[in-house]
């Protein structure tokens, strides 16, 4: 009974295993596979054209320029506004705050990742938004002459808002990760910083800055594969331009992303052709996501490699 | 105290900081890097508490009508008052198990295979890379593949099975990294005894490492379900929204909150249906925030302790 079980146990989860590494494969063929005859019928260069037409199957004109360029603005700006506050809550809760306080801080910081994305939405556009009316119109007014921040939407859909939501979506997992680093912080360097008569913040720029940067940086990237990736929040916030609306810029424009352009148009999937059409948009989104994280993890194994 | 050390020290000078400066310059950086420090946190518990705050006032008239917890919505308007949410929680709730009923059993086994039989071997890498690859996974690009494979290839019709597919892709990496954890921090000492004893391997990690570890597999467990739960995208696009309750997961339109708060979300504010739509919202986070309470409080009487 001993060996057979043991054979038997060993095989089931193999098993398991192998079928986790089938269903990836798979699922990164089939797309390709979906996505190949559409791309070929593509009359547009599909990197470069901000076309969108699907309806004709005969006549198949799409393009991700638009997509990538609402998919990464956002992002990169909610990348800015949510890793120096969660450098700074990470740093709180690990060198300011006193022990009884830290646990439950981490933990309320937390839950901000319970918040399910709909309701972040929700909460964005009804709630979040309309405040945000007065920094939108003063950046328009004083630095309206960078196309960054030309006039776009009046209402509050814009890349600005959902750059702020996405940025505090992305907080808990930042945080969290800075934290765990920075907690590593060698006990001896720490004690010599302070030996030297560093104070606290000459302390935290001697030690535990530098011991935790890398992993402060894919923390980061981390955070960035995640905000590329997130649908409903930015589908409910983001006003859609009208066809054929002129190409903004603007963080104060509305926009698509790849994943709420593929969420918006879920109606349409309905010949392999249109539905093709939007798994191109969804693997170029996969590729992007994955090269992030794939950065992520390379910095963060150098840094445990030589910290 | 740490001023006196200062000022006694030797005048040579190490790399990066001259501590030797002028009090005054010094103690003022500290007190601005403490400052920033802790509005960083204010700043990040704000949206938390905002949030909250809409989501509570906005919702708890609903929710706290038992109609909400025991009627569906089936006939119901927005214009009009009353109906509850009971056919959306069942369906959350029911999509929440078929998911979890696929990942877990996935999941633990291949973690089981990583950590018992296969630590440090070249598959074991293959199928970490795999994992990782899944974990980057945007919720958006999982729902396109099931719905191409499902729907568009194999001609299925939309279902709650067919959703809890696409969300077994996004739940499955969390169950296996976070068992993946516990199964580490098992102590080799106690494999080595059970081995000792004459007991086969397999008999070891059912009756000891398994049960050392289980509370810990079972947070990771329940965190991922709460994770699973506010997923919208696959919802929206695999199953739609029905108002009435379907128990059958295997065909039909299902309701569920996520789609729920959806399908209300764009009526004017004021409306009932729109009051409905934050109910929904407090019901979904109340259910996560247990979800996630319930986990924490079970990692907190672990065997094993991570530090």
């Amino acid at each position: 009974m001993g060996r057979f079980g043991d054979r038997l146990f060993r095989g089931a989860s193999l098993g398991a295993s192998l079928v986790i590494i089938a269903i990836v494969v798979f699922v990164g063929v089939f797309l390709l596979w979906m996505a190949i005859p559409s791309l070929a019928a593509d009359q547009v260069n599909f990197l470069t054209s901000r076309e969108w037409q699907v309806g004709d199957s005969g006549n198949l004109r799409f393009g991700i320029a638009g997509l990538l360029w609402t998919t990464v603005l956002s992002s990169v700006v909610a990348m800015l506004i949510a890793v120096p506050i969660s450098v700074g809550v990470a740093l709180f809760i690990t060198q300011y705050a006193p022990r009884r306080l830290a646990g439950p801080l981490a933990f309320v910081v937390n839950l901000l990742a319970a918040v399910p994305s709909i309701v972040f939405g929700l909460w964005g556009i009804i709630e979040l938004a309309p405040r945000m009316q007065p920094i939108s119109s003063f950046l328009e007014d004083s630095l309206g002459w960078i196309p960054l921040f030309r006039s776009g939407v009046s209402a509050g859909g814009t890349v600005l808002v959902a750059s702020v939501v996405l940025a505090i979506m992305i907080i808990p997992i930042v945080t969290a990760i800075s934290k765990d680093v920075f907690e590593q912080t060698p006990a001896d360097q720490l004690e010599a910083a302070l030996a030297l008569g560093a104070t606290r913040w000459e302390k935290i720029r001697m030690t535990v800055l530098p011991y935790g940067r890398s992993g402060v940086i894919s923390a980061s990237m981390l955070g960035l594969g995640r905000a590329l990736g997130e649908t409903i929040a930015v589908m409910i916030i983001l006003s859609m331009p009208a066809p054929g609306d002129p190409f903004n810029p603007s963080v104060l424009a509305g926009g698509e992303t790849f994943a709420s352009k593929i969420a918006n148009n879920a109606q349409e999937f309905d010949t392999p052709e249109k539905t093709g059409a939007y798994i191109a948009a969804g693997l170029v989104l996969f590729v992007v996501t994955f090269c992030v994280n794939a950065v992520a993890r390379l910095i963060a194994d150098r840094g445990r490699a030589n910290p | 105290m740490t001023a006196e050390l200062v000022d006694t020290r030797p005048q040579a000078q190490p790399e990066p900081l001259d501590l030797t400066r002028p009090r005054g310059a010094r103690t003022a950086k500290n007190l601005l890097a403490t400052v920033l420090v802790s509005a960083a946190t204010l700043l990040a518990l704000a949206p938390l508490v905002w949030i909250l705050y809409s989501v509570i006032t906005r919702g708890i008239r609903v929710v706290l009508n038992s109609n909400w917890w025991l009627q569906s919505q089936r006939g119901i308007t927005p214009l009009m008052e009353g109906g509850g949410a009971y056919a959306a929680i069942v369906g959350t709730v029911e999509i929440a198990l078929i998911c979890t009923a696929i990942a877990v059993p996935l999941g633990v086994l291949g973690a089981i295979y990583l950590v018992e039989y296969a630590r440090g071997t070249k598959i074991a890498r293959v199928i970490s890379f795999a994992v990782d690859i899944l974990t980057g996974i945007p919720s958006i690009v999982a729902a396109l593949f099931i719905f191409a494979f499902l729907i568009t290839l194999l001609g299925l019709g939309r279902s709650a099975v067919a959703a809890s597919f696409a969300l077994v892709l996004l739940m499955l990496p969390t169950v296996l990294r976070s068992t993946e954890e516990m199964l580490k921090l098992v102590p080799d000492s106690l494999r080595e005894a059970s081995y000792a004893l004459g007991v086969p391997k397999w008999k070891t990690i059912v009756k000891v490492v398994i049960p050392t570890a289980l509370s810990g597999i079972v947070t990771g467990v329940l965190l991922g379900i709460a994770r699973v739960m506010g997923e919208t995208a696959p919802l929206l696009i695999l199953v739609s929204y029905a108002m009435g309750i379907n128990f059958n997961p295997g065909s039909g339109v299902m309701a569920s909150l996520p789609t729920m708060i959806n399908s209300l979300r764009d009526q004017p504010p004021g409306l009932p249906g729109f009051d409905r739509a934050w109910g929904a919202a407090l019901t979904l986070i109340l259910i996560v925030i247990a979800l996630n309470l319930i986990g924490r409080g079970i990692s907190r009487f672990s065997k094993l302790k991570e530090k």
